[in-house]
């Protein structure tokens, strides 16, 4: 497995071989540095923990936190994220040049907060008619039967906040690496807005 | 920001000055088995849209009594060449009023003056 982490930063589109226009993102993948390598023997199993994005402020970071740093002997970050890779020793760098044009890769993010959304939106629900009297627009219907069983089963899908899910992609192309800019495109859109922190990783 | 901006200038290639209303000739690049050839299309300039490398512009022309529209990327590698036949005299930036217009009333005016503008 190779991994990395990235901040996405927007979306454009680059022309690819046959004259075809390709939809990409543009995410700034690493410098990651290894903060931690975990061991079966020590941890259960085996994993690297790195790095990414260098914290401006550490004020608000906990001794314990900040330890972990102290340790390994690197500038504090603010994200930590662990992939189960191998042959890495602590301090080392991950760079983007791991990946390569063409990869098959998954990429992950949080997806944008929708707030306090009805069914309609949330779930895809139909909703009433909007003519002929329908009183009945964007309400939910009917949520259960009656005698039996008395109550609203357990996971009826209602009005709720929307958003903010951790969101994989599977099977995403990368269409371009740049390994002097740290920069990667990948084939289409990647959860989340623009700034955010994602994840890209291959087996 | 401006790696973005950065990675869409490198998309963008030299294309030859042309305006709405303007008559052009654009030479697709079209693959038939493992040929290569350019196929013409002629018409007027009616709209440019976006900026950047994502420019695209559309072109109108009557094929046959039908009106036929087709929208290329101004920076696309599969247009060889676009070539200036004339140019036209609009005061509009889309022209999407030609599609109602039928014959005579259809036409753009040509510019009376030539704009000194070197065209390929």
């Amino acid at each position: 497995m190779t991994g990395i982490i990235g901040k996405k930063l927007g979306m454009t589109q680059v022309n690819a071989e046959g004259g075809k226009l390709v939809p990409v993102t543009v995410i700034e993948a690493g410098p990651c540095t290894v903060v931690q390598v975990k061991t079966p023997e020590k941890d259960g199993y085996a994993a690297v923990q790195v790095g990414f994005a260098e914290a401006i402020k550490t004020k608000n970071m906990t001794k314990p936190a900040l330890g972990v740093f102290k340790k390994a002997g690197t500038p504090p970050f603010s994200v930590l994220k662990e992939f189960k890779m191998e042959g890495l020793a602590v301090g080392e760098k991950v760079l983007a040049d791991r990946f390569a044009k063409g990869d098959v890769v998954k990429v992950a993010g949080i997806t944008k907060g929708k707030g306090f959304q009805g069914t309609m939106k949330r779930h895809n629900f139909k909703g009433g008619p909007a003519s002929h009297g329908g009183m009945c627009n964007r309400a939910p219907g009917s949520i259960g039967a009656s005698s039996y069983p008395s109550r609203v089963w357990r996971g009826q899908r209602m009005a709720g906040r929307m958003g903010q899910n951790r969101i994989t992609l599977k099977s995403v192309m990368i269409v371009d690496v740049m390994p002097e800019q740290n920069i990667i495109l990948v084939r289409g859109a990647v959860p989340g807005g623009n700034n955010t922190i994602v994840e890209i990783w291959k087996d | 920001m401006s790696l973005i901006k950065a990675i869409e200038e490198r998309q963008k290639k030299e294309v030859v000055d042309f305006n709405i209303g303007d008559t052009v000739r654009v030479f697709v690049k079209v693959i038939e088995g493992d040929k290569e050839r350019l196929q013409p299309y002629e018409g007027v300039v009616i709209a440019r849209k976006g900026s950047s490398s994502k420019e695209t512009f559309t072109v109108r022309k009557i094929s046959f009594g039908i009106g036929v529209e087709r929208i290329f990327p101004v920076h696309s590698p599969s247009i060889a060449q676009i070539k200036v036949v004339k140019r036209g005299d609009v005061r509009r930036a889309k022209l999407y009023y030609l599609r109602d217009k039928k014959g005579k009333a259809a036409k753009v005016k040509e510019k009376a003056r030539e704009v000194k503008k070197v065209t390929a």
